[in-house]
């Protein structure tokens, strides 16, 4: 048992990889909120009229919300003046009228493992990479437009195509929504924006890569993704940042609208700082993610892989508005150390012939705090709605954590819902066959730990599999007490 | 604060010398305590996220009478009620309104040191016995619990001494029956020293062709190696609110079976929290609902592990007709340290109208590793395979669906001990799927 723990100790030690800060001259504003930071943002990134109005409405709206209390979650006291709300790392360049982008910034990217040249990637994606507040390179941009996709950073969409963003923006999650939503609202910075076209279906898988670099800054990126009549996409979404000992905010906010016979699916692996083994530092991340499967016959599926971040709180949601429409949910979130999570889904059935799966794994080790919370609501004219929704624990050590918190509200007879959960941890047997046949406690436990989260990482796709699983691995290796 | 708890707030305030004046010191010295409380935080709002299904605040704007003044109620408690269960030898007593009510020609020798009687001349002759008991798991409750303890007044006590055995089934029944909108507050306190062993059975009744509400606070202490079982059935009416809540403390090696049965009442709220303080604690709580017309059914269960190597099971069922809510919400607590817990939860629920809603929460929080928890819950209908396979041998569709529902609810009714008991329930709930319980002869209570 010592033995194994020197083994869980070793490994748990082990450093995030992706903590390195790059030296980018970077033009942050003032830390502090008010309208004048709002206007200043907005002027920065020279917005029309139109969105300076909607960012003020939420921000006078926020000003009226109180930070909810309900999450299973410990937060301090997070201080809102003291964040700033706009990190630029290209302002140099774009005074220099240089698309050039600066080498350190690229040389972070390839650190990374994010290939922002063209000809380097391989693996068939195109990227939207984001540092800070600004989107910083969107690749096979052109490729895409052929077949009519848009894919570009949600600043340049504001300039582009003003009426598609100001058709759906906020109309899946309006400023009203929730405290965080309202925050975002009032100061997004940049973000992605996907419209895929009627009939289309994308070619490439899109992706979006995070990256907070400069320090006390908040990153509030803002994605909006809309499916026209029988399209497809797959996004892919990933985050990564410096350690630090002071907390960083990440309050993003994701829409996505699918219309009829569409089909939208949404890979995040979520790794920002975690915070080190004394849960110093770390990302706090509350977002809201939100889809609205608004036409018939359309389909959403939220997958998530959440190994970083000090705490974690969202609930990405599908609502099911359209008739024979369909979402789905597959996560795996583990914490370790003193990480909290209270993740989950919400699954709004509207439509008819509704259908919804829900499948969560959550694996807690240290001292961490991992909670399950979702909701599936079956309005009165759902009829025919299904849901299953399985939420399994593992727990590694005792000094952790493990919740679930479902609920379930059913107001349509022809409704079947069905909802199981367990906790359980790594049996002394399993890891006993194991050894037994000459596997080593550590590989043994990454075995059994990938195999427990199999059913979810399949449903990425394939590079991200491949990256989930090794996070996976280095996460909570050494874990098992 | 919504506004309601000021008028009992004022109540309170303005009657206190007439509330103290009727009982004994020990309920009086809890009051004061609960008042501050109860003032902090009034009633539970829907923001409240136990209270989030159940808004419990409007029950109590109704102008009820309280009877502080404790006026007999005039009632000949063996002639009224009925609704017994045949062939069960029971030692009954009353809780009339809200005040104990012996009934003599059913009481029966009990063992010797076995105390039963009434709560406020027991506080008054054994207050060193009741010290340690009373209000002890309540003063920790919710803001009902805290308005049950400034005005509760009379109720029942149950003490069971060590290694003492109580082989009749006793009987606690409580009726309402006033000409004005009624509002009670019971108290019931059950200990059950080392090694004992007994069975209650609660009955809920009413005649109120008014308006009532009941709060009910429910102690229970079951020592080392006692074991207790307790059947609570409810078959109030459609006009009275019944806010119950039970608190057990479990020691080592007890056993504790409940098993609480929702029949008729209008609007429900139980509260049930079983502690489990000792290893090697048992506990296993079922709960029947079976809703129609506008009823409300909530049931909120805790089962806290406190230490390891102990084990919980429960199982609620629901059946809801008509536009009757539904809500269940479960959690388990599994302390650090509580290692080798066991911990089962089923919730099962049956809506078969359009208009029928149900919440359910099952929910675990585990802060231990070596544990095996689980919860299932589901909302569906009944079998159409199996309807159809019973229409096709001749069963009509009404019976088939009878005999399903009637199916559905047996697996709580099989967790019952006392076969006496378990028949009338089968036949109480066939009557009730039926439509008939108000139709048993000779009574005048259940309508």
């Amino acid at each position: 048992m010592k033995k194994k723990n020197n083994i869980l100790k070793k490994l748990a030690n082990k450093a995030y990889e992706f903590g390195f800060v790059s030296k980018i001259k970077t033009d942050i504003i003032e830390s502090g909120l008010s309208e004048d930071t709002i206007r200043l943002i907005s002027r920065k990134k020279n917005e029309p009229e139109w969105m300076l109005e909607f960012r003020l409405t939420a921000y006078r709206h926020w000003l009226t919300m109180e930070m909810p209390q309900w999450a299973h979650l410990d937060i301090p006291p997070i201080d809102y003046q003291a964040i700033s709300y706009y990190a630029d790392p290209l302002k140099k360049n774009k005074e220099n009228k240089n698309k050039e982008i600066d080498p350190e910034l690229m040389k972070t990217f390839e650190k990374l493992g994010i290939p922002l040249e063209e000809r380097l990637a391989l693996s068939g994606t195109a990227v939207d990479a984001v540092m800070d507040s600004v989107s910083v390179k969107t690749t096979f941009k052109e490729e895409l437009k052929e077949k009519g996709i848009i894919f570009s950073s949600m600043g340049e969409a504001i300039q582009e195509h003003p009426e598609l963003v100001r058709k759906y923006l906020g109309t899946v999650v309006n400023y009203r929504d929730n405290f965080f939503a309202a925050l975002n609202t009032a100061v997004f910075s940049d973000g992605s924006f996907v419209y895929i076209p009627k009939g289309v279906r994308c070619p490439r898988e899109l992706s979006t890569y995070f990256r907070i670099n400069a320090a006390n800054t908040g990153q509030f990126e803002r994605t909006l993704i809309i499916a026209d009549d029988n399209s497809y996409v797959s996004y892919l979404e990933g985050c990564t940042a410096p350690m630090r000992d002071e907390n960083q905010l990440h309050a993003a906010i994701v829409e996505i609208v699918v219309n009829e016979n569409a089909e939208v699916k949404y890979s995040t692996v979520q790794n920002w700082y975690p915070g080190d083994a004394e849960g110093k530092g770390g990302v706090y991340n509350f977002v809201t993610k939100r889809g609205d499967c608004r036409g018939n016959n359309s389909k959403l599926s939220w997958t998530q892989v959440e190994t970083g971040s000090a705490i974690t709180w969202k609930y990405p949601s599908c609502i099911l508005r359209g008739d024979n429409s369909q979402g789905e949910f597959y996560s795996v979130a583990l914490t370790n150390n003193y990480q909290q999570a209270d993740t989950g889904t919400k699954m709004i059935h509207l439509g008819k012939n509704t259908k919804s799966t829900i499948i969560s794994k959550g694996i807690s080790a240290g001292k961490s705090q991992n909670s399950y919370r979702g909701l599936v609501r079956v309005s009165k004219n759902a009829d025919n709605a299904r849901n299953y929704s399985q939420c399994d624990s593992l727990l590694l050590g005792d000094k952790c954590g493990a919740h679930t918190f479902p609920y379930m509200d059913i107001h349509n007879n022809s409704a079947i819902v069905e909802h199981e959960a367990t906790t359980s941890k790594i049996s002394e047997d399993q890891l006993f066959y194991c050894n037994q046949r000459g596997i080593g406690t550590e590989e043994a436990i990454g075995l059994i730990v990938n195999g427990y989260a199999r059913e979810v990482l399949n449903k990425l796709p394939m590079e991200f599999a491949v990256e989930a699983q090794k996070l996976l691995s280095v996460s909570l290796e050494g874990a098992v007490g | 604060m919504m506004g309601n708890e000021q008028e009992y707030i004022e109540l309170f305030g303005q009657n206190r010398e007439l509330i103290d004046s009727a009982c004994a010191e020990l309920l009086n010295r809890e009051r004061e305590q609960s008042f501050a409380r109860f003032k902090a935080s009034g009633f539970p709002t829907r923001k409240d996220e136990e209270w989030r299904n159940t808004p419990i605040a409007k029950q109590f704007g109704i102008n009820y009478g309280m009877n502080l003044k404790r006026a007999e109620a005039n009632m000949n408690t063996s002639a009224i009620f009925h609704c017994d269960v045949p062939n069960l030898k029971s030692h009954r007593v009353y809780i009339v309104n809200d005040s104990y009510s012996p009934d003599e020609g059913h009481s029966r020798e009990l063992p010797q040191g076995v105390i039963l009687g009434s709560l406020n001349a027991i506080a008054g002759s054994h207050p060193t016995l009741l010290d340690k008991y009373y209000n002890r798991l309540a003063c920790d409750g919710d803001s009902i619990a805290q308005f049950n303890t400034m005005f509760a007044q009379d109720g029942v006590v149950l003490y069971v001494p060590r290694n003492t055995v109580v082989e009749e089934t006793i009987q606690i029944v409580s009726l309402i029956q006033a000409n004005v909108e009624m509002l009670l507050n019971r108290r019931i306190l059950i200990i059950l020293e080392e090694n004992s062993k007994a069975n209650i059975l609660l009955c809920d009744h009413s005649s109120q062709e008014k308006q009532s509400l009941s709060t009910l606070v429910t102690e229970v202490f079951v020592g080392a190696g006692a074991s207790l079982n307790i059947y609570d059935i409810e078959e109030t009416a459609n006009n009275n609110t019944r806010v119950a809540t039970l608190l057990v403390k479990q020691e080592a090696d007890s056993h504790f079976n409940h098993c609480c049965i929702t029949l008729t009442n209008g609007f429900t709220r139980n509260s049930t929290n079983v502690a489990l303080t000792g290893r090697g604690a048992e506990t296993s709580i079922n709960g029947l609902a079976i809703g129609d017309k506008t009823q409300h059914i909530d049931n909120h269960t805790l089962v806290d592990h406190k230490v390891p190597d102990c084990t919980s099971n429960e199982l609620y069922k629901y059946i809801l007709d008509e536009s009757s809510t539904g809500v269940f919400a479960g959690k388990m607590h599994i302390h650090p340290d509580a290692q080798r817990t066991a911990s089962q939860q089923t919730n099962r629920n049956l809506c078969l109208t359009n208009c029928a809603q149900m919440y359910a929460q099952p929910q675990l929080e585990i802060y231990a590793d070596d544990v095996k928890c689980s919860h299932g819950s589901t909302v569906g209908q009944l079998d159409e395979n199996a309807l159809f396979y019973m229409q096709q041998r001749g069963i009509p569709a009404d019976e088939a669906r009878h005999l399903l529902m009637y199916a559905f609810a047996g697996e709580v009714i099989e967790n019952i001990d006392i076969v006496p008991l378990k028949e009338r329930l089968h036949i109480l709930i066939e009557k009730r799927f039926r439509g008939e319980l108000g139709k048993c002869k000779g009574c005048n209570l259940c309508k």
